[in-house]
């Protein structure tokens, strides 16, 4: 079976790439793209470590085919500081010590910041429901959902 | 908002200097590797590649039990873009049974011993031609009769998974599939079971549960024609990885550089070796690099979980809540190969009290499930939370409040400990007063919910480690260890090694080198990074300062036994040492070539003194009498943490412990069907906690110096998922009128224990 060619933007810069019919959108983001910031914990959309948004809608890129972004956008964790400059999610994650090992932390990044677009002043139910599709094993979450809330509420001031 | 509370203990050993005025210890920094793991650029196992790579799958047993009566590997080796096949035969046979043990799991010899034991191991171009590749191999099977639960594999007539091994230590006439048993204990039992007026003898069972880490096993290795390899992994220990790929492949240890990648959760589960000697042993067939990367499935199905168990627990009480006696029967299995987790949880299933009689039996029993791989501290949860259950049981019996029994009986300095040794300077008591005098355990409680309480336990571990300092000449320095960073720890190693130096956090880095470029280093595990590294940095920059000191006395030309560090420089001290203005380190370091040379300090030590460590859990639970549905309301950690270096990550680690343990108690277990077949063997049906399932989890740090650290410091890392299981299960009790002895506490075993109540 042949590949396809797909002409889509990633993180706003346009990208082609070949990929075969069966290929999720993550593991073309990670082995043909470079872009190795989603991660793959599952494989079946139960971890959220591969989130990414998909013309503005958080998706998990292992449920994703790559050549279902042609002609979309992607913005994935490598786009979301602006050069030097942390996302204040990033910021505030960093701040409040809300990562241990950082595997699942692309994914929270991600997750939150398309939460925070819907809705900028979340309660801390609607953080932990929106965020349940997010495996964290080492934090417990206490902290990710203290970062989270302490962003938005910096991100409604500014 | 997280609570700190700060016991100062004025009769601390002088060893430790934990009332000294520290400038950064204590504070709470942003960690150095964080802007690499928002951004997505820190590089994970699986993140690595290299030119030319292939990429390596592995077949696995699709029978619980059977014999291998041949493996024919033509078809896949004819395949196009398959590069190379191994199965058991390209592996040399270890002299040691338990490295041997941890080749056979990795690549089933003449038995497969569990749903998922790999069997040969395939390298193609591209992961869809290795998968069709290992479809294509031919394993010839003559099934056996398996067995997947504990007790019945003890019982007469059990399928037999290791059939003529003789396993030391086992009591004659026991179970073929028992590979060893234990006792510990002092004092006489019976003498004190008649001393009391209440004996309450239980029996319980818990599930095998998953580390979870989120990141699944991955390694990059290449492997000239000269012998000598490179291998990327994400593992606890690369230094135990280099030991075990290099032996199983017949290859000198300091031929194989092993690189740690950052690593995505371990919990214990990262402690020993999977893929990563077949991917030594597949670029060495093939010439050509090979990543392996397992799938969530494959994780479940093949790496270690902990043990099951089931318990026997008798406890005698006096009527105003004195234990007289306590004696446990714990049998656990940890899957197809021995190991010792039923020992650590003989040790400390009642580490917690000062008992003038107790005894522990344990027995470890071989079933047809895999590995198991330790899971932070291995063993003590399980053993605990019979104990703790029991406890409970008998304050509500007797009506006495259960902080005010486990203060009565509570282990102190001197006490001599169920397993053994007498215990120094020790956290239990402060921790039960914390946890008695905290806001929780007075609030009030709703219809159809209960608190529960638990004390938990664990050793800790210290071992070998090296640590090297380098102080650049520019006035900054870099610190180099050899212990992955699981948790935050290169941040609080740096701020040790700047603590020490009296310099500023951030002209400090911390890096984990590779296996050739530091001495060896222990696995990161037993909580002892934060203890032995930062015993080792501390002694390191003792090394690199008294080397300044020397440099500043021959500037001087004073004896350098008149020179002293002081706030990050030299100065001259004593009546006739004269009187200079101090040097700095940074400018120590700018002239360093002209008084000696590069200035560096190192460290090695196979440490002792990690000191142990208690903590106590309060949770409120409400139980739905309808569905046996069970919320966790309200949760508070309360640990002992020496000297919490960076009380954040500190915090961290008792949330995070304390979440998994809820986990364990409420949702999480293997479910074998039987067939012998894992029947939820991914994250949707093996559920762990997620962020809606949870409350804030309040960390209340104390801080009892241990003497055997300069700083105070304990290990932090695993003592917290040892008390859940019983905080939950005693909340659960009281929320829903029942006693529940089995975990999970699944919404079903809820509902049925409460109708049986009622029928």
């Amino acid at each position: 079976m042949s590949k396809i060619h797909v002409t889509t933007s990633i993180n706003g810069d346009q990208v082609e790439y070949l990929c075969e019919p069966h290929e999720t959108l993550l593991d073309v983001l990670r082995d043909r793209v470079g872009l190795t910031g989603a991660k793959e914990g599952c494989g079946s959309g139960d971890c959220g470590a591969c989130s990414v948004e998909l013309d503005g809608r958080l998706v998990c890129s292992c449920l994703v085919l790559g050549a279902e972004a042609e002609g979309k956008e992607v913005q994935t964790i490598e786009g979301m500081a602006d050069g030097e400059k942390l996302h204040p999610l990033q910021q505030k994650l960093l701040e409040h010590a809300a990562l241990q090992c950082g595997i699942c932390t692309p994914g929270i990044l991600v997750a939150a910041k398309a939460l925070l677009e819907k809705n900028p002043d979340p309660t801390e139910t609607e953080v932990r429901y929106w965020l349940a599709g997010n495996l964290c094993r080492c934090t417990g979450y206490d902290k990710i959902i203290r970062a989270v809330l302490d962003a938005a509420a910096e991100m409604r001031g500014a | 908002m997280v609570n700190e509370y700060v016991e100062s203990k004025s009769d601390a050993s002088d060893v430790t200097e934990s009332k000294r005025d520290f400038k950064i210890v204590g504070t709470r920094p942003l960690r150095p590797d964080g802007i690499d793991k928002v951004t997505g650029r820190a590089m994970f196992g699986a993140d690595m590649s290299a030119p030319g790579m292939l990429h390596g799958a592995t077949l696995r047993s699709p029978h619980p039990h059977a014999r291998i009566l041949s493996i024919d590997v033509s078809k896949a080796l004819a395949l196009d873009g398959v590069k190379a096949v191994v199965t058991s035969k390209d592996f040399v046979k270890q002299d040691n049974s338990g490295n041997q043990d941890t080749l056979d799991n990795l690549m089933a010899r003449d038995k497969v011993l569990y749903h998922g034991h790999a069997v040969a191991a395939v390298a193609a171009v591209n992961v869809d031609v290795a998968n069709s590749a290992a479809k294509l191999i031919k394993v010839e099977y003559e099934i056996l009769p398996h067995e997947t639960d504990v007790d019945a594999a003890m019982l007469p007539g059990a399928p037999v998974l290791h059939e003529g091994r003789k396993f030391s230590s086992v009591p004659e006439g026991s179970s073929p599939n028992v590979s060893s048993y234990w006792e510990f204990g002092h004092g006489d039992v019976d003498e004190g079971f008649a001393k009391a007026d209440i004996i309450v003898e239980r029996s319980f069972k818990t599930a095998a549960t998953h580390q979870g880490y989120i990141e699944p096993h991955a390694c990059l290795a290449t492997m000239g024609a000269d012998g000598r390899g490179e291998l990327w992994v994400c593992t606890q220990g690369h230094f135990m990885v280099r030991e075990l790929a290099a032996a199983f492949n017949g290859i000198d240890a300091s031929q194989l550089r092993v690189t740690a990648s950052e690593i995505g959760g371990g919990f214990g589960g990262k402690t020993t070796v999977y893929l990563e000697p077949v991917a030594v042993a597949l670029a060495r067939k093939s010439g050509r690099p090979v990543k392996m990367v397992m799938t969530r499935d494959e994780v479940f199905r093949a790496t270690g979980p902990t043990v099951s168990s089931s318990t026997d627990v008798k406890i005698g009480m006096t009527k105003d809540g004195r234990i007289t006696a306590g004696q446990a029967k714990l049998r656990y299995q940890g899957g197809a190969y021995p190991n010792i987790t039923a020992m650590l949880g003989a040790m400390t299933a009642f580490a917690a009290y000062d008992l003038d009689a107790v005894q522990t039996l344990a027995w470890n029993v071989l079933t047809n499930r895999p590995k198991q791989a330790a899971y932070r501290a291995p063993g003590a949860p399980m053993a605990i939370y019979t104990v703790e259950s029991v406890i409970d049981e008998m304050c509500q019996k007797l009506d006495l409040d259960p902080l005010e029994v486990r203060l009565l009986n509570a282990a102190r300095k001197g006490t001599k400990s169920s397993y053994g040794p007498t215990f120094d300077e020790i956290g239990l008591v402060a921790t039960l007063e914390a946890a008695k005098a905290h806001p929780h355990y007075a609030a009030p409680l709703g219809p159809n919910q209960g608190r529960g309480v638990s004390c938990g336990f664990w050793f800790n571990f210290a071992g070998n480690t090296s640590v090297s300092i380098a102080v650049s000449p520019d006035g900054t320095v870099a610190v180099t260890e050899g212990n992955p960073d699981i948790g935050g720890s290169r941040a609080s190693i740096s701020m040790m090694a700047a603590e020490e130096l009296g310099i500023p956090y951030d002209k400090v880095r911390t890096i984990v080198a590779d296996t050739n470029s530091i001495g060896f280093n222990d696995v990161t595990d037993g909580s002892r990074v934060t203890f032995s590294v930062g015993l080792a940095t501390i002694k390191a920059a003792r090394a690199a300062i008294k080397n300044m000191c020397g440099r500043a006395a021959m500037v001087w030309g004073i004896d350098p036994d008149a020179v002293e560090w002081k706030d990050g420089a030299a100065v001259p001290t004593g009546h006739n040492a004269g009187n200079f203005p101090p040097m700095t380190l940074a400018e120590i370091a700018r002239d360093a070539g002209k008084t000696g040379g590069p200035i560096a300090g190192h460290f090695e030590a196979n440490a002792d003194g990690a000191g142990v460590s208690f903590g106590v859990h309060l949770v409120d639970i409400e139980v739905d009498p309808e569905t046996g549905f069970t919320k966790v309301l309200r949760y508070t950690v309360f640990q002992d943490a020496g000297k919490a270096i960076h009380p954040a990550y500190v915090e961290g680690q008792m949330q995070g412990g304390a979440v998994q343990g809820i986990g364990w108690a409420l949702n999480e277990e293997y479910i074998y069907g039987d067939d012998g077949i894992l029947q939820n063997a991914g994250f949707l049906d093996y559920r762990i906690p997620v962020a809606s399932d949870l409350p804030m989890i309040d960390a209340v740090i104390l801080e009892i110096p241990n003497p055997g650290h300069p700083y105070g410091v304990r290990g932090v890392g695993e003592t917290g998922i040892v008390p859940p299981l019983a905080a939950v299960a005693n909340g659960v009790s009281h929320a829903a009128g029942v006693r529940m002895a089995e975990l999970p506490m699944s919404p079903p075993r809820i509902l049925a224990a409460i109708d049986g109540a009622k029928g």
